[in-house]
């Protein structure tokens, strides 16, 4: 089976390069990128006015299943992944088994080889149950193949073993991602702490909820060496922390959302449990420093953190709703959208974000569209419309923030390991 | 100037004309409370429901008369005894409520924007009647006519609203009320009740009662809980009524003729003095029967605003 993707706008962020060429994928992999390949191909996708890019390598996504497939599940997930020109997810533990032993592992891994459509790695819990008690067998979790550790949705709050975890994490060489997030601040709120919690008379999360914790797990992470990966950045001074630990040189990377670079605090005015998430979206002024940390560096990545949750948990009171978005596919529009258009990034820099830096941050070989790798990409109409619409979503789950929205940034193609797993 | 909206759901959401307008509809309702049959056809053959999820006695009994003497049937649906209690969603109710054709539903929910959600869901008037710490727009809006009843008018009034200003749904609304027609308000409560960025809603802040006082044509007195689960950050019952409650000693150093309110149910000795409360200042039974009058104005102007619709 081979494909050439003839003609179109190509960017690798890895080789620096933004140039109209075509590809030539064979056997799974990228085989030839030229001017004007003249090979015999199983199909040909006529790329011209389109951008070819490598598919997203989404580093935060709840699959749900094992255990809610009410909310979502491999294969509904990983389709949604296709239509977002998503390629690769790294999935969170939070599943019902949690990922915290070889034998949940194993269990997912032989869904994920039933029903995965685009690449899903696995990433194991940090303590058993999450519980923040305990920790996990992290050498057999390695051993399992999981890519990196994390209790997603919770922080552990003992800085004993976080401390212990970082340790066992850099031995067994695994990296592990923190949800920063101090519950003894945040209690029970349920949106950003403001003038609009005020206004709602709705209990406020703090930035230093957030930015406290970072500090921690920064400071711990150097402490034992290790390499840490902040999920979910939301705020000013988050960005401010991580910005200086990576000028001394810790091993620090980040990530933010689709939603703290184009959504604040404003949209909760009305009460809409689809702009309900954990972090809360924040002020503007928290939004510009977000935008700031991506165009300088200092954020490396974008995840969707793919929450999907049913109606029966979204459409009831505000306060008792679930916290969580779909993103899986709206990513791409909305970085095309707030950040390309806006020109905030560039071409190369947006897939730096997507693709390139998710691949370096997990150790993967991905991420460019370089040959001899695997074919990941995506070939987008980076100027075409589209209105996000719940029933055209084909996610299990329609609890997307951008609902109503006109974004820019139509995925034409996604093709993950040579085969096209979506066609628009 | 007439009504379009289908709902009240907080006074954030009016404008000036739109809470004057209740106003000079509340102005004229009152006096249908004085007659020998007190009772005029206005919305006779109009469902209102009473949708209770926190138990009140003041505020469903006040919307009970006040559509009664509209000509309305009401039904009260008490959550402990209803579906409710089965788990049924709150947008589920609202929806069998507009499947019996009821027309208008007024709702005290215990969470925040409760109202605004069953409103958007809803064909039929929602009227807000307390939702978690967000608005409780006509206990506000009685509150103002009190005080226009009896000082004249708003306008340029300083009015001081006193007590939990974090956690009151009372306080959010008249500050929306007052500041829309023009008042000068002035909120007091000690650092730890006064919720962040308040300012920005055009009050000033305060934690000396006396400073808050001195300058003021009326005190609203806000109702304080001392059992809700933040309770360790809560000054103790005495400290309170030694720094903020509203005593005679307090009152003799504010201007003579200062309004005193309160919207009930009043902790005597916690919030304010007996003798406050009983006092030639206070106005809080008057409060009780303007109530009436407000909520009939309410009732009148949201059916309103759907008939002239469909």
């Amino acid at each position: 089976m081979s494909i050439l993707v003839k003609g179109g706008r190509v960017i690798d962020p890895a080789k620096k390069i933004d140039a109209l060429l075509d590809i030539l994928i064979e056997d799974k992999k990228i085989s030839k990128v030229a001017k004007n390949i003249k090979a015999q191909a199983d199909s040909v996708i006529d790329a011209a006015g389109k951008i070819v890019a490598p598919g997203i390598i989404d580093m935060h996504v709840h699959l749900r299943q094992p255990g809610r497939e009410d909310k979502e599940t491999v294969a509904t997930a990983t389709a949604a992944a296709a239509k977002g020109g998503v390629t690769t997810v790294l999935a969170m533990p939070n599943t019902n088994p949690a990922m915290d032993c070889a034998e949940s592992i194993e269990l997912l891994k032989g869904i994920i080889r039933k029903d995965a459509k685009v690449n899903v790695l696995i990433c194991g819990a940090i303590t058993k149950a999450r519980l923040g008690k305990e920790l996990c067998e992290i050498p057999a979790l390695k051993k399992s193949g999981v890519y990196a550790i994390s209790d997603d949705g919770c922080s552990v709050d003992s800085d004993e073993l976080m401390l212990e975890a970082f340790k066992k994490a850099s031995q067994a060489g695994i990296l592990t991602i923190c949800h920063s997030e101090d519950k003894k601040l945040s209690g029970k709120g349920v949106i950003n702490l403001g003038f609009n919690s005020t206004r709602l008379g709705l209990r406020g999360i703090s930035n230093a909820s957030e930015y406290k914790r970072i500090e921690r797990d920064i400071e711990l992470a150097e402490k034992a060496g290790a390499a840490v990966h902040i999920a979910h950045v939301s705020c000013r001074e988050s960005v401010e922390i991580i910005s200086k630990a990576k000028k001394k040189g810790i091993k620090v990377t980040c990530e933010t959302t689709p939603h703290y670079f184009s959504l604040t605090e404003d949209a909760l005015l009305g009460y809409d449990t689809n702009m309900k998430m954990n972090p809360p979206l924040r002020s503007k002024e928290d939004l510009a420093a977000i935008k700031q940390g991506l165009k300088d560096g200092t954020i490396d990545a974008i995840a969707s953190d793919h929450a999907p949750h049913t109606e029966n948990e979204k459409d009831i009171e505000f306060e008792r709703a679930e916290f969580g978005v779909v993103g899986l596919e709206t990513e791409l529009a909305v970085g095309v959208t707030e950040l390309v258009h806006l020109k905030v990034l560039d071409w190369g820099k947006l897939f730096e974000k997507f693709s390139l830096n998710p691949a370096r941050i997990l150790g993967i070989d991905k991420g460019t569209l370089s040959e001899g790798k695997a074919a990941d990409i995506v070939v987008i109409s980076s100027e075409e419309e589209w209105e996000v619409r719940k029933s055209e979503l084909i996610s299990k789950s329609k609890n997307c923030a951008f609902l109503g929205r006109i974004l820019k940034g139509v995925v034409d193609y996604t093709i993950c390991n040579g085969k096209i797993v979506y066609k628009k | 100037m007439f009504w379009t909206k289908k709902d009240l759901l907080g006074l954030e959401y009016l404008t000036q004309e739109e809470i004057e307008l209740i106003l000079d509809t509340a102005d004229s309702f009152k006096e249908v409370s004085t007659r020998e049959i007190k009772k005029v056809p206005a919305l006779r053959g109009k469902t209102a429901v009473n949708l209770f999820y926190e138990p009140s006695t003041r505020t469903r009994v006040s919307f009970e008369v006040a559509a009664k003497r509209l000509s309305a049937d009401v039904i009260n649906i008490a959550t402990e005894t209803s579906s409710v209690r089965k788990g049924e969603t709150l947008i589920d109710t609202g929806k069998n409520i507009q499947a019996l054709k009821a027309d208008i539903i007024i709702m005290r929910h215990n969470c925040s924007g409760a109202a605004n959600m069953l409103a958007r869901a809803l064909d039929i008037s929602v009227v807000n009647a307390g939702d978690g710490w967000h608005e409780h727009p006509t206990q506000a809006l009685l509150d103002i006519f009190t005080l226009k009843e009896k000082l004249g008018k708003i306008k340029g009034l300083n009015v001081t609203i006193v007590g939990d200003i974090a956690h009151s749904r009372v306080a959010r609304s008249n500050i929306w009320g007052l500041t829309k027609l023009g008042a000068n308000v002035t909120v007091c409560a000690p650092e730890m009740l006064l919720p962040v960025g308040i300012e920005k809603t055009g009050v000033r802040a305060s934690s000396s009662i006396d400073e808050a006082l001195k300058n003021a044509d009326a005190v609203n007195v806000l109702r304080m809980q001392f059992e809700r689960d933040e309770g360790a950050a809560f000054p103790e019952q005495l400290d309170y009524f030694k720094r903020f409650g509203i005593t005679g000693e307090r009152l003799a150093k504010a201007k003579k003729d200062i309004v005193v309110m309160h919207p009930g149910p009043i902790n005597r000795g916690i919030e304010m003095s007996s003798e406050v409360a009983d006092g030639a200042n206070s106005v809080i039974l008057e409060q009780v029967t303007n109530g009436i009058a407000v909520r009939m104005a309410v009732l009148f102007l949201v059916a309103q605003a759907r008939e002239a619709k469909t």
